[in-house]
């Protein structure tokens, strides 16, 4: 067993793990962050994304050992004061979901890529997600969705600055 | 886009709920990650439950010794199908196609022998997951092999091995349908005989893999002895009377629930043995089980789809008139029969005919047992087998006559006037245009400059080819009519249950028998109800899924449940309104035929304005301080609809494809598809299920193949194998629809969810070939893989086997012991 | 699944990572980005007695210039990489590359040192370090450094130069600035998976000339390997069609690709020569 200490979702955690706990674990099964889902088991499918010290990671491929002293934010973190942060809401605008079970790590992965690029192209949201299968949708409402928080989140950004 | 005016916008009246692009319900807990997925199940007490599975396709087990699991830290319990052969019974096969169907059985666990890799050897029972995944590997165990069956042509020769040695044969069953014999159409062999053309293929439709992406997951509570099953399923209802029937746990003991769950496409509509097998854990030790497979484990275990040799053969006049169609197919079962294992070929003999006028038909199909994981429904089930055939082989038609596909096409198919219309398969097609369609999918696509491109780039002999392929097709939806399922000795009716719930606040719960995983139920029934009762949207609860609240039911699939389901509750609703109208006809003093309901409210006729509306008639009758005498005091109620027809959606698929002929690499240029399903009620579902169902469709036509080696170890047991596109592989869709409502039910659908699936497929392969077929390509096999491109375009063939090695990713992970092995280097 | 139990080291020094290595005992496993080795432990494929996580060893993470050359530390990470101004500037084979890694996710944890150590032959980097003649900087125990050529480092399937109680600590690589030209052509069927293979082309032009020419075949073996015929019957040819296409047909030469699901030997050896004359194209600006 090795202690860490992690925050999830601004609350602050101590617990005792195996190293070999994979952090999705940690954070279903010690932690209850039950909305991170795991989809495979080769870090293909992107189910279990979440942001680890700001980035995305497959939480599946993280050991929990490793975020000892970091910072995870879940898709349960992002709604900040009861709003929908914009990318949820572009998910359920555009209907970029079906079962919902992508969703979670199709949404943190999505975050990301307009943290790094707030102005993709569709070429480039189709990258930016390949490493997020969802088999319900076909993608093109989850390009869509993107397309519109990309949109949104930019001219807030703007308004801001 | 939608052609035919919106049925649903009327002149007068309120604005209906139905047609409206609302957004979802469900949404709100997805989207947030507040979820009730099974896996996130916790009960006190609960202990965890893993598997040893068979790391050979064959075997007689010789030495099982579970002792050293059994002392591992944390272990509670091992089984083998020592402990449990006398009381799991068989896993159900509802469907006996015919009265001399063998089914050897299908024990939840191996007791003796085992008939293909991943089949269950042995259970850790352990109070965590990691103890009980750890104690797996201290079981000893070994195996004295078998011959393994894996070719379906090898299988039914006279001689072959047997997979089953209690049976004489593989041929679980011999199934045909000739329209000749059926009084449905004319003599097949004559048809033959007098053809002036005909044209014979073999296609074959490859095993695919459901791969839904929440893995399976199996809860079970005990309650003395009562137990609740929550699962990962499609069929909470189907899945509690075959669970009390397989374990003896009487039915009013045993409660199933399908919490959120995450997908499904025919995957998740088994009794799995896993299931099964959890029941029996819980009830043995008393105490609350749970189980969630791996991914790998899903790959190996999960029922797989498709997998049939289809020999074709078309009769036509030189003019191209169509004169006889006949089928013979060889259908793999896998190892075992499941659920509805036999009956998936079986639901495709109707439909090979597709939407055109054969005068003679004859389907015949064998259904042939392997050492691979069953086979059983997957997203269109028979239908996208039928149509893939029906379409590949017009094409080849075409060819042969040296005439356009398209007009090759037109010249057979059933023209608008001429609905309903019965086909040779002796179904009646009730409603449709499938010129319309046609033309509005060829606009959709930009056919012409696509037609131009294409000639330029072959003049110029530019190494791009581009090529257009088309896909004119009809399914059977709304499964379906329970006398027809009967006849066809399917082991249930096809009906869905319906009952509404008028609360004293005025708020309204629908309780439904379809049990959604995904494809917006609540949104849509909420929808209905709105219109019915003339309530708001938001007003709506639809409650379903668990056999304790919604008691009767038959579940989702077959693209079913807004025209079964929708439908029962479109009857339960009419039935609350006839309640509330003796009720309001007591309080407004006036007689019932004076009142008329509008928008939600009684008013009588002539004095617009007073009234009363339903919402306040829930309060009064649950106050019940005045009410007519001689009726109950409730407004709820119940209905079940068994549908008299099933329903015909129809459409025109196009795929303009690119195909790289110097590395066999193809790209989907542009896909349109116009679709008429019938009545829309959501048209952003409507767009999503067709977006999804495409998807999957295409995915079938370029990425995925389950593929076993000699020895029947699945080589595509992961994710890195088995391909499943991701956005970056798949085009935009541009898709539309023409309405012609279903004339079997009120509500005018016709079914949405498997369309683009079915029809997807053959477009795919139909552009592949077109952009090629003037290098002298003839066939391509599913996958395409870029491989089998390029030798078809450079060695001729239809590009031949693909080696069965996985890639040597992660040292070519493949599923063998207990899940996955190292390739041997 | 769930890894079989290890002891778990995490050092912040490579003195310290060699120390833990050397006292991990039989099986120890050095984890850099965890993108390889975690889900070959998830799937029990490995079972390491010690894993030696290298993610707080901050001195192996980094890139910087050292004149001719420039230095990849080895736990830089692929996105440090596809950011890194040095690496936009003279290394633009390896961003190149490096971009076709995975997806974004997977690249914000896999690093330059793991892939390469990792020495998967569909994977990316390898071949780019051999086409590059990347010198590989190892410390072993006690902290003894010493340096391998690119063509000594990758042995075999999935095995390297590296000895136990090894680290790979940095990859020098000749930076490649005007004149050069660079192409990673990459062949797959979905775009998160592996190469079924790939060619890594660097061109130095001289006028209508080609100068210099570095080829790296992903794949087509159970090491990655160098296109020699090719980059031979290039080094002073025209810039020309004609001449690039007679030189890519030599690519496959005494090469011994596998054969797996995606493809088979004969495919393979036809897709490098396909791919080869489309790299060295792209790279000589034709
Ligand atoms: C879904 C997915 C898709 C991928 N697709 C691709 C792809 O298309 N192309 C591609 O090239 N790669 C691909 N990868 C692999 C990815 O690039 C990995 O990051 C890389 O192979 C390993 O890097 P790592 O830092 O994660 O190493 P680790 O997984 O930590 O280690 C890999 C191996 O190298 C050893 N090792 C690591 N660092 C050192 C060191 N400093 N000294 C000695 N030994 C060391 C480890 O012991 C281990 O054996 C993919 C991975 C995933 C999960
Ligand atoms: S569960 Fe993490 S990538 Fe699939
Ligand atoms: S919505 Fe079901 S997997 Fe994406």
């Amino acid at each position: 067993m090795t202690q860490i200490s992690v925050r999830v979702d601004g609350a602050s955690y101590a617990d005792d793990v195996e190293p070999r706990t994979l952090l999705v674990h940690y954070l279903r099964e010690q932690l209850g962050k039950v909305g991170t889902v795991v989809g495979c088991d080769t870090s293909n499918c992107g189910a279990c994304t979440v942001h680890l010290d700001g980035e995305s990671v497959k939480s599946c491929t993280v050991l929990a050992v490793q975020a000892d002293g970091s910072e995870v934010t879940t898709i349960e973190g992002i709604a900040e004061g009861g709003e929908l942060h914009p990318m949820q809401r572009a998910f359920h605008e555009k209907h970029g979901l079906q079962c919902g079970y992508c969703t979670p790590g199709m949404i943190m992965a999505s975050i990301d890529l307009l943290k790094n690029n707030p102005n993709p192209s569709e070429a480039e949201i189709r990258e930016g997600i390949e490493g997020n299968l969802c088999r319900c949708t076909g993608y093109v409402n989850i390009v869509r969705a993107v397309q519109q928080a990309a949109g949104e989140m930019s001219s807030t950004a703007g308004a801001q600055a | 886009m939608t052609l035919t005016e919106d049925p649903t916008t009327t002149a007068d009246g309120p604005a209906k709920e139905v047609g409206n692009a609302r957004l979802r319900k469900e949404d709100a807990r997805l989207i947030t990650g507040k979820t009730t997925w099974t896996d996130n199940m916790v009960l006190p007490g609960m202990l965890h439950m893993a598997f040893l599975r068979s790391p050979v396709a064959h075997a007689t087990i010789s030495h099982l010794d579970v002792s050293a699991a059994k002392d591992r830290p944390n272990v509670v319990a091992v089984y083998t199908g020592q402990d449990f052969k006398d009381e799991q019974g068989t896993i159900p096969c509802a469907w006996p196609v015919t009265p001399d169907m063998v089914n050897p059985g299908h024990p939840s666990i191996a007791v003796d022998t085992v008939n293909h890799v991943g089949e269950a050897v042995a259970i850790v029972v352990a109070r965590t997951r990691t103890a009980a995944v750890d104690a797996v590997e201290a079981i000893d165990v070994d195996y004295e092999n078998l011959p393994v069956v894996l070719d379906m042509e090898e299988a039914v020769k006279d001689g072959a091995d047997l997979v089953h040695a209690s049976t004489s044969s593989n041929t679980s069953y011999h199934f045909v349908f000739d329209a000749g014999e059926a009084g449905t159409g004319s003599d097949t062999d004559a048809a033959f005989r007098d053809a002036e053309v005909t044209v014979s293929r073999r296609f074959v439709q490859q095993r695919l893999i459901p791969a839904f992406m929440e893995p399976r997951s199996a809860v079970v509570g005990v309650q003395g002895d009562n137990y609740t099953l929550w699962s990962a399923t499609q069929i909470p209802h189907i899945l509690r009377v075959m669970g009390a029937l397989t374990t003896g746990i009487p039915e009013h003991k045993l409660r199933v629930v399908a919490p959120d769950v995450g997908g499904g496409f025919g995957g998740k509509l088994q009794v799995c043995p896993e299931e099964i097998l959890a029941l029996l854990v819980a009830r043995r030790l008393g105490k609350p089980v749970k189980w969630t497979e791996t991914r790998s484990e899903s790959l190996m275990t999960a029922h797989h789809g498709r997998d049939q040799i289809q020999y074709i053969d078309v009769a036509a006049k030189k003019d191209g008139t169509v004169t006889g169609l006949r089928v013979r197919l060889l259908a793999d079962m896998g190892a075992y029969l499941r659920l509805i294992t036999p009956g998936v070929p079986a639901l495709g003999a109707f439909m090979f005919p597709g939407i055109y006028k054969f005068p003679a038909y004859r389907f015949e199909c064998d259904g042939v047992f392997t050492n691979k994981v069953p086979t059983d429904a997957y997203r269109g089930a028979g239908r996208p087998e039928a149509t893939f055939a029906i379409e590949r082989i017009m094409d080849e038609l075409a060819v042969e006559l040296d005439m356009d596909p398209m007009e090759l096409r037109r010249k057979n198919w059933i023209s608008a006037e001429e609905f309903p219309f019965t086909t040779v398969a002796g179904l009646e097609y009730d409603s449709g245009d499938y010129e319309q369609a046609t033309q509005a999918a060829l606009e959709l696509l930009g056919y012409d400059e696509l037609r131009a491109e294409q000639k330029r780039r072959r003049e110029s002999g530019d190494p791009v080819q581009l090529g257009i392929g088309i896909s004119t097709f009809t399914e059977m939806c709304g499964l379906a009519p329970s006398r027809v399922l009967g006849s066809l000795s399917f082991g249930a009716g096809g009906w869905e249950q319906a009952s509404i719930r008028m609360l004293p606040t005025g708020k309204v719960e629908v309780v439904t028998g379809s049990t959604p995983h995904g494809q917006g139920h609540e949104t849509a029934w909420s929808q209905i109800v709105a219109d019915e009762l003339g309530v708001p949207f938001e007003d709506v609860e639809v409650l379903h899924g668990d056999t304790a609240i919604s008691s009767r039911g038959l579940d989702t699939y077959g693209s079913r449940s807004l025209v079964v389901g929708g439908t029962a509750v479109v009857k339960a609703a009419e039935k609350v309104v006839a309640k509330a109208r003796k009720i309001a006809a007591h309080l407004l003093e006036a007689s019932e035929d004076d009142l008329e309901f509008s928008g939600g409210k009684f008013s009588v006729k002539g004095t617009p304005g007073a009234g009363l509306g339903i919402q306040e008639i829930a309060l009064a009758i649950f106050a019940a301080h005045d009410y007519p005498e001689g009726i109950e005091p409730s407004i709820d109620a119940e209905a079940a609809f068994d549908p008299v027809n099933f329903s015909f959606p129809h459409g025109t698929h196009l795929c303009a494809m690119e195909v790289d002929t110097e590395t066999g690499f193809v790209t989907i240029r542009k896909y349109a598809s116009v679709d008429d399903i019938g009545t829309i009620v959501n048209p952003i579902i409507v767009e999503g299920q067709m977006h999804g169902g495409l998807a999957q469709g295409i995915a079938q036509a370029l990425y995925e193949e389950a593929i076993y080696d000699a020895d029947g170890n699945l080589t595509t047991g992961t994710f890195v194998d088995y391909l499943l596109p991701s956005a970056a592989d798949l085009p935009t869709f541009h898709t539309g629809n023409t309405v012609h409502a279903a004339t079997s039910n009120p509500l005018g659908a016709k079914g949405v969810g498997e369309a683009g699936c079915i029809a997807s497929t053959p477009a795919v392969v139909n552009a592949a070939l077109d952009a090629v077929r003037h290098l002298g390509v003839t066939d391509i096999r599913m996958p395409l893989t870029p491989e089998r491109v390029w030798r078809a375009i450079h060695q001729g063939g239809d590009g031949g086997d693909r080696a069965a090695e996985g890639s040597n990713a992660y040292g070519g992970a493949r599923t063998t012991e207990s899940g996955i092995e190292e390739a041997a280097q | 699944m769930i890894p079989a139990s290890f002891a778990y080291a995490r050092p912040t020094s490579v003195d310290e990572a060699l120390q833990a290595i050397a006292a991990g005992g039989e099986d120890v496993k050095i984890m850099a980005g965890g993108q390889s080795l975690i889900p070959v432990m998830r799937l029990r494929l490995a079972a390491p007695e010690t894993v030696v996580d290298l993610t707080r060893v901050t001195e192996l993470r980094g890139v910087r210039e050292d004149g001719d050359s420039l230095v990849i530390g080895a736990m830089t990470t692929h996105s440090d990489i596809l950011r890194d101004p040095l690496i936009a500037q003279y290394g633009k084979l390896i961003a190149e590359a490096t971009e076709t890694v995975a997806d974004p996710a997977v690249r914000h944890r896999g690093t330059f040192g793991g892939a390469l150590a990792h020495a998967d032959p569909a994977g990316d980097l390898p071949a780019v370090a051999l086409a590059l003649d990347a010198e590989f900087v190892i410390a072993g125990p006690g902290g003894a450094r010493r340096s391998v050529p690119a063509s000594a480092f990758f042995v075999d399937y999935l095995t390297t130069a590296l000895e136990e109680g090894e680290l790979l600590v940095e990859v020098r690589v000749p930076k490649l600035g005007e004149g050069w030209g660079v192409r990673y052509e990459k062949f797959n069927r979905v775009a998160q998976a592996w190469s079924i293979v790939a060619v890594a082309a660097a061109v130095r032009r001289e006028g209508s000339t080609i100068a210099e020419a570095r080829i790296g075949l992903t794949n087509m073996g159970s090491t990655p390997l160098r296109a020699t015929a090719t980059e031979q019957a290039l080094v002073g040819a025209d810039v020309s069609l004609e001449t690039v296409t007679a030189a890519a047909a030599q690519a496959a030469e005494g090469t011994e690709p596998s054969s797996d699901l995606n493809a088979q030997a004969d495919y393979r050896q036809h897709l490098a020569r396909v791919l080869t004359g489309r790299a060295v194209r792209a790279a000589a600006g034709l």
